[in-house]
C-alpha cells in the first residue's frame, strides 16, 4: 500500500463532500460493459461479507484474449469481485455471492460445478509472490501433476520449460531448476507464480495487483509479460496503478464503493472518461 | 509552544532516566536467568554427587572351587539339579578358605554376608556358560553385599559408615583391601538387570523397557490421532458453536491433573474392559489420553503458522482441500508437530502419578518383553527406590534420576535439533 492509498478514505470523503460525488443507489454502469463474443459474463453480481454488501449489482463481460483492468480506490471491491471469478471467495466463510457468473455460458456457481476444475480453467496470480517452498521445477510442475496433464517425465519437463519460457524466466533459472523457488528475487518469484499458473493452460488468468510488491524494473518485466500472454490468454487484472492499467489493458473498469461505475476502452477512460467519478479518480482528485 | 533548546534539554534529561531504567531492566533479566541457572545447577550437583557412586560397585576377589558335592550337582544338563543345587555354597566355601580362622555360627554368618546373596547364581550362570569348569578351581571377582559396598565406598572417601557392619567384617575388608582383593568395578548390573530387593543386584533395565513399551504405544496412538484431530479442526471443520465447544474442552483436558487420567484408566480400561493391571498397554492408553491435548494444541499451532498465502496458492492452482493439506500444509507444519509430539512424549516419560493408579507401581523383577508383560516405568522405579529403606538405594535413586534426566535431555535436544533441521523458510 502506498501513501496515497492509505490516505484515500479521508481524501475520498473530502472530495465526496465537496463535489457531491456520492454514488446513487440506482447507479447504472456507463460505457461499453458488454461485448459481442464474451468469454465470461457477469450479471447482477452481489457479494456480501455477512450483512455487509461489498459488491452491488455488477454486470460486465470479459471477451476472449482481452486484458481488462479493474481500477478504483481502496476498498472499492475490485479484489473481491476478481476473487469471485474463480470462487476463491469460497474460502472466506462469511462471504456470499449472488447473481450469475458464467464462463462460456456455464454458471460457475452451479451446484454441480467442481471448483477444482474451475480453478484449473481460471488461474490466479496473487498480490504477494507466493511460490511454494519447493524447487522451481516442482513449483511449475505442481499444477500439471495434480491435474494429471503430463503422461511422462519428458512431457512434464516440456511443460515446465514452456511455461517458464512464456513467463520469461527460463533463461534466468534454467541452471538452477532444482533450487528452492523462495530463493529467487521478488520479481522472479512473481514470474514463477505466473509460470505456475500458465502451466495448466488456463483459459482465463486473474491477477490481483501482481506488481504491488515489486520494484519498477520487475514491474516493467511483468507488464511486458502480460502483453505477450494476452495473445493466448484472457486476463483480468486488478491494479492500483493507473499507469499500469493504461499500459497493459484493452478495457478498463472503474469501481467505486462496490459499484461498477464505468467500463470503456482504456484509451477512452484515460482521455475522455464518461462518468465524473472516473474523471475525478484518474485526475487524482481522490484516492 | 516551548523553545526548541528547552525541548532538547528536557529530552536529554529524560534520556538519562530512560537509559537508567533500561539498565535496571536488563539487570532484572540477568538476575532471573542467574536464579534459574543456580536452581538447575544445585539440583544437578546434588543428584550427580549422590548418584555417581551407583555406577561403580564393590567386587571381592575369591578363589572358588566348583565342587560337585558341595553344590549337589554333577550333571549341568539336568534342570532339576540346577534348580535344587546349593549355589551359594561356592562363595561360602571360597570365603572360608580365604579366612580359615573364622569359626562359630554368628561369625560365619557375618563372613558369608560379605558377598551378595546373588553371587552363587552369578557363578551358576558362569558354570552353565562354561560347563568344563565343573570340578575345577578359578579366581573370580564376586559381587559384594550392599552393606559392604556402602561401607567400602564411604571408607575410600575417608568417611567410613560402619553402622551396619560388625568390627570383624570391618577388619576382614581391611585385610582384603591390603591384599588387593576388593575393588570398585563398573556397575553393569545397573543397566542389565531388573529390580531387586537387594540393592547390589537391582538394575534399571526393567523400568527402561517398561517405559519404552509404554511410550511406544503412547506415540503410536497419540501422534496420528492428535494430528488428525488438529488437521480436521483447523482445516475442515466449520467454525461454529460445536467446534468452539470442542476447542475449549481440549484446552481444559490439557489442564486436568494427570492422576485423574490414572483414575479414568483404572475405571475404564481395567475395571470395565478387564485389561490386566500393571501392563504397558494400560499405561500407554492412559498416557495417550494425557498427551493427546498437548499434541492437538501444538499441532494446531503448527498448522496455523503455515502462511495463508501458501494455501491460496495451492487452492488457486486447483488443488483440492485434501491436496492442499497433504502437499503443502502438512509438510510445512510437520516440524512443529514433531516437536510437540516429542515434548508430549517427554512429559509422558516423566509421568508417574497416573501409572500409580493402574498398578504400574508393583515390584517387578522380570524384564518386560512386550506390551502385555507386567512392568514399571522409570519415574515409578525412582519412586520405589526412594521409598526403600536400604541405604544403598539412596545412590541408586539418584542414578536412576540421572538416567531419566538424560533420556529427557536427549528427547528435548532432538526436538530442538529436529525443528532447526526441518524448518523451512517461506
Amino acid at each position: 500500500m502506498n501513501a496515497i492509498e492509505r490516505a484515500s478514505p479521508a481524501l475520498a470523503a473530502k472530495s465526496d463532500a465537496k463535489q457531491n460525488l456520492e454514488v446513487a443507489d440506482n447507479q447504472v454502469t456507463v460505457g461499453q460493459s458488454f461485448t459481442d463474443a464474451p468469454k465470461m459474463t457477469m450479471r447482477n453480481v452481489n457479494v456480501f461479507y455477512d450483512d455487509k454488501q461489498a459488491i452491488h449489482d455488477v454486470s460486465v463481460d470479459i471477451s476472449k484474449n482481452e486484458v481488462i483492468a479493474m481500477i478504483g480506490p481502496s476498498g472499492c471491491g475490485k479484489s473481491t469481485f476478481l476473487r469471485s471469478l474463480n470462487r476463491m471467495n469460497d474460502t472466506v466463510e462469511s462471504c456470499r455471492v449472488e447473481g450469475e457468473i458464467c464462463m462460456d455460458g456455464e454458471n460457475l456457481y452451479a451446484p454441480k460445478l467442481d471448483v477444482v476444475e474451475l480453478r484449473a480453467r481460471v488461474g490466479m496470480v496473487f498480490q504477494k509472490p507466493n511460490p511454494f517452498p519447493k524447487s522451481i521445477y516442482d513449483n511449475v510442475a505442481y499444477g500439471p501433476k495434480i491435474h494429471g496433464l503430463a503422461d511422462t517425465r519428458v512431457d512434464l519437463d516440456e511443460i515446465v520449460e514452456n511455461s517458464l519460457r512464456k513467463a520469461s524466466l527460463w533463461e534466468e533459472v534454467k541452471e538452477r531448476l532444482h533450487q528452492s523457488g523462495t530463493g529467487l528475487s521478488g520479481g522472479q518469484q512473481q514470474r514463477l507464480c505466473i509460470a505456475r499458473a500458465i502451466a495448466v493452460s488456463p483459459e482465463v488468468i486473474l491477477m490481483d495487483e501482481p506488481c504491488s510488491a515489486l520494484d519498477p524494473i520487475a514491474t516493467a518485466k511483468i507488464e511486458e509479460l502480460i502483453e505477450e500472454l494476452s495473445q493466448n490468454f484472457t486476463i483480468a487484472i486488478v491494479t492500483h496503478s493507473m499507469q499500469q492499467a493504461a499500459r497493459v489493458s484493452h478495457r478498463t473498469a472503474y469501481f467505486h464503493l462496490g459499484r461498477l461505475i464505468e467500463v470503456n476502452p482504456t484509451e477512452q477512460v484515460f482521455t475522455m472518461p464518461e462518468h465524473e467519478l472516473t474523471e475525478a479518480y484518474i485526475t487524482g482528485r481522490f484516492g | 509552544m516551548t523553545e526548541p533548546a528547552n525541548n532538547l534539554q528536557k529530552i536529554r534529561k529524560s534520556l538519562s532516566r530512560r537509559n537508567r531504567s533500561e539498565q535496571r531492566f536488563r539487570w532484572y533479566g540477568r538476575l532471573a536467568i542467574f536464579i534459574g541457572l543456580a536452581a538447575v545447577s544445585v539440583l544437578f550437583t546434588d543428584i550427580v554427587s549422590k548418584g555417581h557412586g551407583a555406577f561403580r560397585i564393590t567386587y571381592l576377589q575369591l578363589e572358588v572351587d566348583y565342587d560337585q558335592s558341595a553344590i549337589g550337582v554333577d550333571n549341568l544338563g539336568d534342570p532339576k539339579q540346577l534348580v535344587q543345587g546349593d549355589w551359594q555354597a561356592i562363595p561360602k566355601l571360597a570365603l572360608r578358605k580365604q579366612f580359615p580362622d573364622v569359626s562359630g555360627r554368628s561369625d560365619k554368618r557375618k563372613l558369608y554376608g560379605l558377598v551378595s546373596n546373588g553371587a552363587g547364581f552369578d557363578l551358576k550362570d558362569r558354570l552353565i556358560a562354561n560347563p568344563l569348569l565343573l570340578g575345577e578351581r578359578e579366581t573370580v571377582w564376586l559381587l559384594a553385599d550392599d552393606d559392604i559396598d556402602t561401607y567400602y565406598k564411604s571408607w575410600l572417601d575417608g568417611e567410613p559408615y560402619a553402622a551396619r557392619l560388625s568390627d570383624k567384617q570391618v577388619t576382614w575388608i581391611a585385610e582384603l583391601h591390603d591384599q588387593g582383593k576388593i575393588r570398585l568395578q563398573f556397575n553393569s548390573n545397573l543397566f542389565t538387570r531388573g529390580d531387586s530387593r537387594e540393592p547390589e543386584q537391582a538394575g534399571i533395565r526393567g523400568a527402561v523397557m517398561g517405559s519404552l513399551f509404554t511410550l511406544l504405544l503412547t506415540l503410536i496412538l497419540s501422534f496420528p490421532i492428535g494430528v488428525a484431530a488438529a488437521i480436521y479442526l483447523e482445516e475442515f471443520a466449520p467454525k461454529n458453536g460445536w467446534t468452539d465447544f470442542i476447542e475449549v474442552n481440549i484446552n481444559n483436558l490439557a489442564a486436568v491433573p494427570s492422576i485423574i487420567f490414572g483414575l479414568l484408566g483404572l475405571a475404564i480400561f481395567i475395571n470395565f474392559f478387564h485389561i490386566p493391571r500393571s501392563v504397558p498397554i494400560v499405561g500407554g492408553l492412559v498416557l495417550t489420553l494425557m498427551t493427546l491435548p498437548t499434541i492437538i494444541i501444538t499441532s494446531r499451532a503448527a498448522i496455523k503458522s503455515v502462511p495463508p498465502s501458501i494455501r491460496e496458492a495451492a487452492l488457486g492452482m486447483g488443488a483440492s482441500k485434501y491436496q492442499m493439506v497433504l502437499h503443502h500444509v502438512l509438510p510445512l507444519a510437520l516440524p512443529g508437530m514433531l516437536t510437540g509430539a516429542i515434548i508430549g512424549m517427554a512429559q509422558a516419560l516423566g509421568e508417574s502419578a497416573p501409572l500409580l493408579m493402574i498398578g504400574m507401581v508393583a515390584f517387578i523383577v522380570d524384564i518386560p518383553g512386550g506390551f502385555s508383560d507386567p512392568a514399571t516405568v522409570l519415574p515409578v522405579q525412582i519412586f520405589l527406590w526412594a521409598d526403600s529403606p536400604e541405604r544403598a538405594f539412596i545412590e541408586k535413586t539418584s542414578a536412576a534420576i540421572m538416567i531419566l534426566l538424560s533420556f529427557l535431555i536427549i528427547m528435548n535436544t532432538s526436538a530442538v535439533w529436529l525443528r532447526k533441521r526441518l524448518e523451512r523458510r517461506w
